[in-house]
């Protein structure tokens, strides 16, 4: 029975999750900085948009002064995740932990440092972190699980924590089989984060106009054609048709509320100089591309591109290492 | 000899004012900046820079006020060139008018509009620095021939390129001028976009490898497009490339310098030009046809700012 959840990152997915769970269990916090822990236990954290939560939280930034838990869900940005799971080695050993980075890969990184069972999931909810104790939920769309396939995690317990989301006010929804969503949204991922953080333009609905040459939409469907053939070449059938992800995503900003336009947030890595996770989300496509054999030149050019952007704010940055 | 400029900026200036400064030839400018034109009309056209000169010049903004023409260079960025060419095509009714702008396209709308043409070339540049006042930056050849499909004769094409010469603008006049067009859009079509999207300067981005592989990927499929119009190239634009990296390392890509200054971009007449010739001709050119869907977009994340 899962009683305790530590949510190990408070970033955005780190509050909404944390925020919402404290209702229906007992959640302690692991942050980075500790001016961060002791606001959260000063002040407890905020949830407003969607849904309106004051929840108190055990918060800290050493890992020592975790209490046990059952669950532990990692919640960082997939670059932090090596440095967030390293400080987890030889503890917890009775709990299974989750991984909701985008990109491809976390559950690796995270089986590096314990031996704990691993649940997969990703995550289409967002939100807008106003400050460290303060979240907006925006979007409350679903977060999908299912047990990673090379650890002995039984369904059951993902079923259960599947429960636990949906108890505490979140959409989640439990799967036998993760990979077919996993790729759906890595794929969606890759074309609408490359594209936005290279125009600067939020996901408004140019990303679905295909109208004429030159269309943006062209290019995103372009690079969703090159995602579902190396879907297809991993031998993995899509649970999400990405174009019509990308289509419905844009539909709905038009609709629901015509101002609508959700920055993703490699553009919003790009605006702040700060490094994205294109190396985790189109990087993963591109050598997965190479070693199914399926050519894939716009997505090259797309994980070149921001590499190389990246490079262009710190003179000895990261794409000097980029491969070509 | 009674020429026309249209488009009287950086590059039309050059050449008007080089021009002007020839007792033989009275020079004319079309532009539509009022401050620019007044200037010309009170004190000349000064250059500065790689020529310091100051020449008589006729600008106006109003075409119906300029007199016919034997001869027009257009030099308007390749955007506006259906819009002027429309205005002024009265003044070359019996001209042969000239292209020396970037990308290709331009001569098939100026041939819409007048009866012969004449294709070009130019690696000069420069930049107005004040209402009448252009500094040039770059001094080069101009390579010009006629249009095929709305010729100008031979006779016109070398009248015009020995006046340019004399002027101190060094022109070839040439059979075919689309080798020399070609090698420079390819060029131009591999490391503009790129400057623009990741903000690097030509040396940085020819020794980062992921660039400098996505440079060749596209001179690769401009090369390709070449190959199938039947153009043989003046020279190999991958040289041109590195070439370019070690003398001009710190340049900033004009593409770039209008993306940081939010203005409008000429991706159009260059990635655009290949894919759209490349269509034509049964060629697949995915990665300039990304260029131009980035560089729209990112033109479209302009407008769209609060």
């Amino acid at each position: 029975m899962i009683e305790r959840v530590c949510v190990i990152g408070a970033g955005t997915i780190g509050s909404l999750l944390a925020g919402h769970l404290a209702g229906v269990c007992e959640v302690s916090v692991l942050t980075r900085r500790e001016e961060h822990a002791a606001a959260l236990r000063d002040h407890g954290l905020r949830v407003s948009g969607k849904h309106e939560l004051a929840a108190a939280v055990f918060a800290t930034a050493d890992a020592a002064e975790l209490p046990d838990f059952d669950i532990g869900i990692f919640a960082c940005k997939a670059l932090d995740l090596d440095a967030s799971a390293a400080r987890l080695a030889g503890r917890a050993a009775a709990a299974t932990m989750m991984t909701v980075q985008n990109g491809l890969g976390a559950e690796d990184v995270v089986a590096r440092h314990g031996s704990w069972p691993i649940i997969s999931a990703v995550t289409f909810m967002s939100g807008i972190r106003h400050s460290d104790t303060h979240v907006e939920y925006e979007l409350d769309t679903a977060t999908w699980m299912g047990p990673w396939a090379r650890t002995a995690t039984s369904y059951a317990i993902v079923e259960e924590l599947a429960a636990l989301m949906l108890a505490a006010g979140l959409e989640a929804e439990a799967m036998a089989d993760l990979l077919p969503a996993q790729w759906s949204k890595l794929i969606f991922n890759s074309a609408i984060n490359t594209v936005a953080a290279l125009t600067e333009l939020p996901h408004v609905s140019l990303f679905a106009r295909e109208n004429d040459f030159g269309d943006l939409g062209r290019l995103v469907h372009g690079l969703i054609d090159e995602g579902v053939a190396v879907a297809t070449g991993a031998g993995v059938e899509l649970h999400d048709d990405p174009w019509e992800m990308n289509r419905l995503a844009v539909a709905r900003g038009e609709t629901a509320h015509s101002d609508y336009a959700h920055r993703p947030s490699m553009l919003e890595d790009v605006l702040a100089h700060s490094p994205t996770e294109v190396e985790f989300i189109t990087g993963a496509l591109v050598r997965e591309a190479a070693r199914v054999g399926v050519y894939v030149p716009l997505s090259t050019a797309m994980y070149r591109l921001v590499r190389a952007r990246e490079a262009s704010w710190s003179l000895a940055g990261p794409a000097a290492a980029v491969a070509s | 000899m009674r020429v026309c400029v249209v488009g009287c900026g950086a590059v039309g200036s050059l050449f008007a004012a080089h021009l002007a400064t020839l007792e033989d030839v009275e020079v004319w400018a079309y532009d539509v900046v009022e401050e620019h034109v007044a200037a010309i009309n009170a004190h000349g056209l000064r250059l500065t820079g790689r020529a310091e000169l100051v020449a008589p010049v006729k600008a106006s903004t109003d075409p119906g006020a300029i007199p016919a023409c034997e001869f027009g260079i257009v030099a308007t960025k390749s955007m506006f060139t259906a819009a002027a060419i429309a205005a002024t095509a009265h003044v070359f009714s019996d001209g042969a008018v000239c292209s020396v702008q970037n990308g290709v396209g331009n001569e098939e709308l100026i041939a819409e509009h007048v009866p012969r043409v004449i294709r070009g070339t130019t690696f000069p540049a420069g930049r107005v620095v004040a209402p009448g006042v252009v500094q040039m930056d770059v001094a080069g050849d101009t390579w010009i021939g006629p249009f095929e499909e709305r010729p100008a004769s031979i006779e016109e094409v070398e009248a015009l390129a020995d006046a340019m010469t004399r002027g101190g603008m060094p022109t070839k006049a040439l059979a075919d001028a689309r080798g020399a067009q070609w090698t420079k859009l390819i060029f131009n079509a591999a490391s503009n976009p790129l400057g623009a999207l990741t903000g690097l300067t030509q040396g940085r981005l020819c020794e980062l490898p992921a660039t400098r592989a996505l440079i060749s990927g596209l001179v690769a499929e401009g090369v390709a497009v070449a190959d199938a119009l039947g153009i043989t190239l003046d020279s190999d634009p991958e040289a041109l490339i590195d070439h370019s990296a070690r003398v001009a390392y710190d340049h900033r890509a004009s593409m770039l310098q209008d993306a940081q200054a939010h203005r409008r971009t000429e991706v159009d007449a260059l990635n655009g030009g290949i894919a759209r010739f490349g269509a034509r001709h049964g060629v697949p050119t995915p990665l300039n046809e990304a260029m131009v869907a980035l560089i729209n977009g990112m033109e479209r994340s302009w407008e769209t700012e609060q």
